[in-house]
């Protein structure tokens, strides 16, 4: 145990006097990035602490409250909702804490299972080589052939019409999760193949070959540690991708239900409402997104290039 | 000899990329929804049932069903949809003139704009102009396409009230074909949705023709080319533009197949009477048949516009045939 805490210890020192935070604490872009994505991200996920409102409780929701403009752009608004109220008289505020939650929720999950799924298949078509290669990488090119939106919007409908109605709502959000991650998964697959070619002719992966191990073995503990290292990269960009696909899907009235929205769903709502003036119900979980996408495309982009030995 | 036997290959394997689409939106009728219960009423009995499955053909063996699948789709016939009651390929013939239009309408733009916009950000690569084109265009990447339409949306149409913000506006009858494009309030609906389409492609193409061109710049022979006193203009354009367009006509090509694709959202946004709210409709409603026709039809365009971009490559870099022609990255 203490012979552990000395390691990763000393990881940690690496860390600190390595190039990567060298150049983090040199890079306002980075910095300001990475503050606002780990704010937002906070926010997210402590909503039900942060939230002055309950958006759930269908007791405390008031008609007298529904449609109130932002206090501060219009007399009509009320102190308490300081980004105004929607149709039903939910505070957009918390609308949005809770509706980034669900985004982060999906976004997150989406990641996970695409990555891991990828890094299978990559693993297993780079080592394997041969047919099985072939066949999913053949898979792999007819699946990129199609925008990833295209297919999440089919596996969705495809669901929709295998579960029954009621059941479809409860269970959209892993729905979502499903779709968005089964259309996400190729980049990984590829990189990790890409990379699996090249390490498995070297002399530590023979040597393993040579002693015995059988190619399981191999593959996951030896080769697998040293393939891993893009999939932060990757993974960043992605998170960022699959919040816009949810938010995407939510809004084309496909993806969560405007009883647990998200952030798509909240956009998706308003934006009934934007011709008739009432702008504050669209704009500001728009905004929101926008916002957190922004931020972990930033920081992402920076990550790439912070990690890419060409542009050292 | 050699491009040919690439072209066969090609060809084969777009093939292989239908079949398999096709047996996905075949799987889809077998197995999502019933198709006899979403065609007759609560009081048929059992026996009739059974007999207009016979009818369908939906006894037969799973072979040749897909056979029979297949037949009807290579002439455009996927049945009755679900909800509309009217064979889906008339569904799809009222529909198509306002998406094909509006992707069009979009692909052009994002081409013609995007394609000068980056040759300018390379070579006034320090200039204030590329620097605000540069900013803009990350943004334009990072927000979601709705997003973009909606603020469109409230800037012109709430705001300002320029333009119409649903809809095609008045549209004119020529044979099967419908156009927004010989009316004057046609044109006007038609610029919101298709600026919004055409700027997540614009962006990118952009920001490629920039990357390429700025790497074609630096080579020798772009160097050697000004030491010979060549002009700044036939320099860039003459030479370097040149080279640059190579690389850009592949992924140009393959972007405008997702023109397609992203004008569902569009449409959504901007309630565009196109087959992309078809698509969404039939989603929500598990409407089978036109899922299927759909999916089938968006692949084919996919498939004929990859071929063709393979194509125009092969003739365009002789060199892409002799590796084997794997250059998608």
């Amino acid at each position: 145990m203490a012979d552990r805490k000395m390691k990763s210890n000393s990881k940690w020192v690496q860390f600190f006097n390595g190039d990567l935070w060298y150049d983090f604490t040199r890079s306002p872009v980075a910095i300001v990035s990475f503050i606002t994505t780990i704010g937002c991200l906070f926010l997210a996920a402590s909503a039900q602490w942060v939230a002055p409102f309950d958006i759930f409780d269908l007791a405390t929701l008031e008609l007298m409250d529904a449609d109130l403009p932002p206090p501060w752009a219009d007399e009509y608004g009320e102190d308490k909702f300081f980004l105004g109220t929607d149709d039903q008289g939910r505070d957009i505020w918390s609308g949005i804490l809770y509706g980034a939650q669900i985004s982060v929720f999906v976004g997150f999950a989406s990641v996970i299972i695409s990555a891991i799924v990828g890094v299978a298949l990559g693993l297993l078509a780079g080592y394997a080589g041969g047919r099985i290669d072939s066949f999913i990488m053949r898979v792999a090119d007819i699946q990129l052939s199609f925008p990833a939106i295209l297919i999440a919007l089919l596996i969705d409908g495809v669901m929709r019409g295998l579960l029954p109605r009621e059941l479809h709502d409860e269970l959209a959000i892993y729905v979502l999760i499903f779709a968005i991650s089964i259309s996400g998964w190729v980049q990984y697959a590829r990189t990790i193949r890409g990379s699996v070619m090249v390490e498995k002719h070297k002399e530590y992966v023979q040597a393993g070959q040579v002693i015995g191990l059988p190619s399981r073995i191999i593959a996951v503990k030896h080769i697998l540690p040293n393939v891993l290292n893009p999939l932060f990269v990757i993974g960043t960009i992605h998170l960022a991708t699959a919040i816009i696909t949810e938010a995407t899907l939510s809004f084309l009235g496909v993806g969560m239900s405007p009883t647990t929205p998200s952030l798509g769903t909240l956009i998706r709502i308003g934006n009934e409402y934007l011709l008739s003036g009432e702008w504050w119900i669209t704009l500001f979980p728009g905004l929101a997104l926008v916002i957190l996408v922004l931020s972990v495309n930033i920081f992402g982009d920076w990550l790439r290039d912070a990690l890419n030995p060409k542009l050292r | 000899m050699l491009v040919f036997s690439f072209l066969v290959k090609r060809l084969f394997q777009s093939f292989l990329v239908l079949l398999s689409v096709a047996f996905i939106a075949f799987a889809l009728f077998k197995f999502v929804g019933d198709p006899i219960s979403n065609m007759v009423g609560q009081d048929t009995t059992l026996a009739e049932r059974e007999k207009l499955a016979e009818r369908l053909g939906l006894n037969d063996p799973f072979p040749v069903q897909f056979f029979n699948f297949i037949k009807g789709a290579a002439v455009g016939d996927f049945g009755l949809s679900y909800r509309h009651k009217v064979p889906v390929s008339q569904l799809i013939a009222e529909r198509a003139p306002a998406t094909l239009e509006l992707a069009i309408i979009s692909a052009l733009l994002s081409v013609f704009v995007g394609i000068p916009m980056g040759v300018y950000t390379a070579i006034r690569r320090k200039g204030l102009l590329s620097r605000s084109f540069m900013t803009v265009s990350l943004v334009g990447i990072s927000l979601p396409t709705f997003l973009i339409g909606i603020l469109f949306i409230f800037l012109f149409g709430v705001i300002l009230r320029w333009l119409p913000t649903f809809g095609r506006g008045e549209v004119v009858q020529i044979g099967f074909w419908t156009t927004g494009l010989l009316t004057w309030s046609g044109i006007k609906s038609l610029i919101l949705p298709s600026v919004t389409l055409a700027l997540f492609q614009m962006t990118l193409i952009m920001r490629l023709v920039r990357t390429e061109m700025l790497e074609v710049l630096t080579t020798d022979y772009i160097k050697f080319a000004r030491a010979r006193g060549l002009k700044e203009n036939a320099v860039n354009f003459g030479h370097a533009l040149k080279n640059t367009l190579i690389p850009v006509i592949t992924i140009i090509g393959l972007q405008l197949g997702l023109v397609m694709a992203f004008a569902i959202i569009t449409e959504t946004v901007f309630q565009w009477p196109g087959m992309g709210m078809l698509f969404i409709q039939a989603i929500e409603e598990v409407d089978v048949p036109v899922m299927a026709a759909y999916l089938m039809m968006i692949s084919l365009v996919f498939v004929a516009i990859n071929l063709a971009v393979d194509i125009l490559y092969a003739f365009v870099d002789p060199r892409l045939t002799i590796d084997g022609g794997s250059k998608h990255g």
